[in-house]
């Protein structure tokens, strides 16, 4: 479904991404794991549309959409959930929700708000002094109303309570049942193998490793060399 | 003691009057160059020119509808809309392919616009004055507390409101109106949400010129309608904006307020330099709150 084909991403002068390629299958959820700085949100972002590649293609269903803007990936059905969130904290949960393009008709308020009940009891209030859980909810349901094929979830449980990421990781499984792709970038070991099928270990810029979560959870090596336990 | 029973006359109520009058064009030209600086963040310097534009073809349409109140009102609906076509060609042709630019490379390009368009005025319009008669029925003062308020005065004190409202509603219950407020804090989310940014810009552009454009056809009665009058307009909205807080409509709407009301009192007060009133207030205003009076988008 998407095939990432060797690309080199600068931010400005400095080479962040170094031939990163990874593929993902309809229907899986893929971890991309890797320390602070090691390059996970440069990849998402030059999945989405946010960074274009100096070299490099991003292939999503069979066609070329390498360097293609944004909100044109949105309308393939690719969505990017920022790490920050970066929801629009002047407006209403109800209007985060509402402006969004939408897709197809696959996903509406209705259908977040079942899935995340707690945003419907405060959809009329200013998204800018939700609690750091409700942001997070937020952010993911806001990529909803897309009606995406593709979501790309960058750490979306990075500053949350326990509880609350357990509650989250609940909803993202509901997501890959209703058949929804995801890329799940994460610096924590443990908590993404609850989530994950297969997973890409990136530091420096590279990838460094590639296996079905079995695979990494056995082997200790890599854990210790590239990831926090 | 002269200025106090100055002050506390009956003048003082018909000088305000006048003051909020002229307050509303302030605000209808102002409210559009703080949408385009908040949500576009162009410094459009060229803005008091098509102002300018919109006070010349109010002219000419009235000429070519030969005056009275049908004309007057079509010159209220095509000048605005001219100009509104203008921005639409400036945002399309120029300011679509810089909102990259750094904001200096901004300013300069829309200060080379003012000088063209300036240019383009004299051309079209020549250098005379020209001046608008009102329609007959728009002539002639009401009676307010036994002093004469000039009707089209009173037409400018409803105009205000209904303007103010329509962007509220534009701003607050649109779809459009949301998107351009989320795109002013973060215009690369917007885009990562699925929408197409660079049509929500042209949308905000050509309303904030047609704003411009209607402030222009409102002042045509009221003025001689001449080159250069766009230079003392430019710099009364930016101080309005940047008093009222960058980008905020109602900051534009607070900041005319103060300073159309300043120079119309203040005349009372010190009949010889009246002038000088709205800019002591937008340097006190600026020493105490740097950023404006209302919240800025920037």
């Amino acid at each position: 479904m998407l095939e990432v084909r060797g690309i080199h991403t600068y931010y400005g002068q400095s080479h962040i991404l170094f031939d990163v390629s990874l593929a993902l299958r309809k229907g899986e959820i893929v971890g991309l794991l890797g320390r602070n700085g090691a390059g996970k949100t440069t990849t998402m972002k030059s999945v989405c549309g946010m960074l274009r590649p100096m070299e490099g293609t991003v292939v999503f269903e069979g066609e070329d959409v390498t360097g293609r803007k944004p909100f044109e990936l949105v309308r393939r059905g690719i969505c990017y959930v920022p790490d920050d969130r970066r929801i629009f904290s002047d407006l209403t949960v109800d209007d985060n929700l509402g402006i969004v393009h939408r897709r197809t008709r696959e996903w509406d308020r209705e259908r977040v708000y079942d899935l995340f009940p707690a945003l419907r009891e405060i959809a009329g209030r200013r998204a800018g002094v939700l609690s750091g859980g409700e942001k997070a909810m937020l952010a993911v349901g806001r990529a909803l109303m897309s009606s995406p094929k593709l979501l790309l979830l960058d750490e979306p449980t990075e500053g949350l309570a326990p509880l609350i990421v357990l509650s989250l990781e609940r909803q993202i499984l509901r997501l890959k049942e209703a058949g929804i792709s995801i890329l799940l970038s994460e610096q924590n070991l443990k908590s993404s193998l609850r989530l994950i099928d297969r997973a890409y270990i990136i530091d420096n810029g590279r990838i460094r490793y590639q296996g079905t979560a079995k695979e990494l959870e056995n082997n200790e090596e890599i854990q210790r060399m590239h990831l926090m336990i | 003691m002269e200025f106090l029973s100055h002050l506390f006359s009956s003048g003082t109520l018909s000088q305000f009057l006048v003051g909020l009058s002229r307050t509303t064009i302030l605000f209808i030209v102002s409210s559009g160059l703080s949408l385009i600086l908040g949500i576009l963040r162009i410094p459009n310097v060229a803005h008091g020119s098509l102002y300018m534009v919109g006070a010349f073809l109010a002219y000419s349409v009235i000429h070519l509808f030969g005056g009275g109140v049908a004309a007057f009102v079509a010159a209220l609906v095509i000048a605005p809309l001219g100009v509104a076509a203008l921005g639409f060609v400036l945002e399309r042709g120029f300011f679509s392919h810089l909102y990259e630019r750094e904001h200096l490379m901004l300013l300069l390009l829309t200060f080379s616009f003012a000088l063209i368009i300036g240019d383009l005025v004299k051309i079209v319009w020549g250098t005379e004055y020209r001046s608008v008669t009102l329609p007959v029925v728009l002539q002639g003062s009401a009676e307010i507390l036994g002093l004469p308020l000039p009707y089209y005065n009173l037409v400018l004190l409803l105009v205000g409101p209904v303007i103010a409202v329509f962007l509220w509603l534009v701003i607050n219950r649109t779809k459009m109106g949301k998107i351009a407020r989320a795109a002013a804090v973060d215009r690369e989310m917007v885009s990562a949400v699925g929408i197409n940014v660079g049509w929500v810009f042209a949308f905000t552009f050509v309303l904030g010129c047609f704003l411009a454009g209607l402030g222009g056809a409102l002042i045509a009665p009221m003025t001689n309608i001449s080159l250069g009058m766009d230079h003392s307009l430019i710099i009364e909205a930016f101080l309005i904006v940047i008093m009222g807080g960058l980008g905020n409509v109602w900051g534009a709407l607070l900041g005319s307020l103060v300073f159309g009301l300043t120079q119309s009192l203040g005349i009372l007060v010190w009949p010889k330099f009246g002038i000088v009133f709205p800019y002591l207030a937008v340097v006190a205003v600026l020493v105490f709150r740097p950023r404006g009076l209302l919240s800025s988008t920037w």
